[in-house]
């Protein structure tokens, strides 16, 4: 439990959840209008907060804007939550909120994460919320802002295409690996932030609603639930997720898991472990569990 | 139309009578400026130019009037400043046009000025309806992609989302425009000015649109180079059948490639008909001039 003495500011003199009431209400009715064109960015006025632009300021003003007296958060950092942005997001949320905290999935009815989405399956009752650090997609191949909203406007990606296209002539294959490009309810054209193509598949049809905050850029997009999102794809080069054959995670034997590849540091072996820990850990206490079950 | 029904045989009238423009333009206007009192709409008066004495406002084109029909190249010649390239991008809906109107028989049964048409149709007509070829490669063309991909970037705006189908439609393209196959994926930054111009050619060329726009497409090419893109030029014209508008201040390449021809002067149109009849017989002093510095 988070003391008084331990606060890092003191909390009384701010509003709960930190942002005061019109900074919230703003937020939510821009969010709504996010919910109501799936995939397309909505302008918002990104706040100040005590966390610097670029760590994950537009996932937590979602959250700060969202989150009530009743709520349960859990944060999780490239599917960890016990990273040094994932804690502080968690102590101010905390803190300027007093609502309770969790690294179970499944308890938490709002999740904020960065660069994954959990492996669990999540329920219609939870909120996604997804820190993005470049909310357009089409960035990398149009640098100015006016021309990337008129091809929004128009629905003219056929730069995008191209730029799929010139991997495959180069690469024999396309090599976007992270944020790779989806198209939502085959309108709009968008970034799922940086998670690994092994997720994309995961926001298609989802139960849930998914939240997009990108503080340093100033917006805001959603995919409500039952939204149909399409991973870029030629019709003779399908999307293909990262493929994990042959390997399991060494701590609960996962195959059917992200896994991170880490390098035994004595003997150079490579191993593989889920990416996601509070899944993991749950998989875990289960195995245990059913051994002690047998003993019964 | 003024046709003189006396002196053609019936069959001849039948024929151009029955033939509908594929391009009709007409009132195409283009001012640079904010425009005042005294210039707010373009006069026809010759000796009063084109720039406006009052506020500097320049009319780039004024009141242009002309058709095109299917197959047909049609040329527009004219001194530096004269307005063909802001005819030709307004044509092309690159510029906002003043006024005016253009429909093209293809797209929408001819109902529709597309000067006003929304942003999408726009684009789609850009893909499907006309190609266009600047003078400038780098206008037409992505650099430091591949060829092939300039090419492909045309298909996929038309939905064609099979990269080996993709890929067998730009090699046939290129290697109309004798660009070799084995260089498809190259980028043009690569290649000299003339197969820079072949491969924008193949790129506005890719959707099979039934116009293509040409902006002084050998302007700054050697002389043979330039001998070459005019022939290819004509040999596509000829085997897709494809209309044309050529723009050229340098009425030899005119000559060369157009039926008819507009003369062009301070965004005047002031001589226009069969480009051999200009040639031999120019009615205004300027055509005069400009076929005797020719001779
Ligand atoms: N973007 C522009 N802004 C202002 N004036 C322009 C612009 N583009 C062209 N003009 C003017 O319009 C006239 C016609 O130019 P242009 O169409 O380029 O002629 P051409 O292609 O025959 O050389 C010129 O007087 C030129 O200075
Ligand atoms: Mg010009
Ligand atoms: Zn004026």
């Amino acid at each position: 439990m988070q003391t008084a003495e331990n606060r890092w500011f003191e909390t009384t003199n701010y509003n709960f959840a930190f942002l005061d009431e019109g900074s919230k209400r703003e937020i939510r009715r821009k969010t709504l209008k996010a919910v109501a064109i799936p995939g397309y960015q909505v302008p918002f006025a990104s706040r100040e907060l005590p966390i610097g632009r670029g760590w994950g300021t537009g996932g937590l003003q979602l959250t700060l804007s969202l989150i009530g007296k009743k709520d349960c958060l859990k944060v999780i950092d490239q599917g960890n939550d016990d990273s040094v942005n994932a804690v502080s997001i968690r102590r101010l949320v905390m803190e300027t909120t007093g609502v309770t905290t969790t690294e179970e999935t499944g308890e938490a009815t709002l999740i904020q994460t960065r660069h994954r989405i959990p492996e669990e399956t999540l329920r219609e009752d939870q909120i996604l919320i997804l820190q993005v650090p470049q909310p357009e997609p089409l960035r990398r191949v149009e640098p100015s802002e006016e021309v990337t909203r008129r091809q929004h406007a128009e629905m003219d990606y056929s730069a995008k295409w191209l730029q799929l296209y010139e991997n495959i002539v180069k690469w024999g294959n396309i090599t976007i690996g992270a944020d790779y490009p989806v198209m939502v309810q085959q309108r709009y054209l968008m970034a799922p932030s940086p998670i690994p193509r092994w997720d994309n598949p995961k926001i298609h049809q989802a139960n849930y609603l998914s939240l997009y905050g990108a503080g340093r850029e100033k917006k805001i997009y959603a995919i409500p639930p039952y939204t149909d999102v399409v991973s870029l794809h030629f019709e003779d080069y399908p999307f293909e997720v990262e493929s994990f054959t042959g390997k399991a995670c060494r701590h609960c034997g996962s195959t059917h898991t992200f896994l991170d590849e880490i390098t035994d540091e004595r003997t150079g072996e490579k191993l593989y472990q889920c990416s996601d820990t509070a899944y993991c850990k749950k998989r875990q206490k289960e195995q245990r569990g059913t051994e002690v079950s047998h003993g019964n | 139309m003024a046709i003189e029904p006396l002196q053609m045989s019936k069959g001849m009238t039948e024929s151009i009578e029955k033939e509908i423009p594929l391009v009709t333009v007409k009132g195409l206007s283009k001012q640079f400026g904010s425009g005042c009192e005294y210039c707010s709409t373009p006069s026809h008066e010759e000796k009063e130019g084109n720039r406006c004495k009052h506020c500097g406002s320049i009319w780039a084109v004024r009141d242009i009037d002309f058709e095109l029909y299917p197959g047909e190249i049609l040329g527009v010649v004219g001194e530096s400043g004269s307005g063909k390239s802001t005819m030709i991008r307004s044509l092309f809906l690159d510029e906002e046009v003043t006024n005016g109107s253009m429909t093209v028989s293809t797209y929408n049964k001819g109902k529709i000025n597309i000067f006003n048409a929304s942003a999408q149709q726009k684009r789609y007509i850009r893909n499907h309806v006309m190609g266009m070829v600047y003078q400038n490669p780098y206008l037409g063309l992505r650099m430091t992609f591949s060829s092939s991909g300039n090419i492909a970037e045309k298909l996929i705006a038309a939905d064609n989302f099979h990269v080996g189908k993709i890929r067998e439609r730009a090699s046939e393209l290129l290697d109309k425009v004798e660009i070799p196959i084995s260089r498809m994926d190259e980028p043009p930054k690569n290649f000299s000015g003339g197969m820079q111009q072949r491969v924008q050619i193949s790129k506005a060329l890719a959707n099979n649109p039934p116009l293509l726009l040409l902006d002084e497409v050998t302007t700054g090419l050697d002389l043979s180079v330039q001998a070459k893109v005019l022939d290819l030029i004509r040999s596509l014209q000829r085997e897709l059948n494809v209309a044309m508008i050529v723009v050229s201040h340098d009425l030899g390449v005119i000559r060369m490639l157009a039926d008819r021809t507009m003369v062009l002067r301070q965004g005047l149109v002031v001589e226009k008909g069969l480009t051999d009849q200009i040639l031999e017989d120019p009615q205004h002093p300027y055509t005069q001039l400009l076929v005797h510095s020719l001779l």
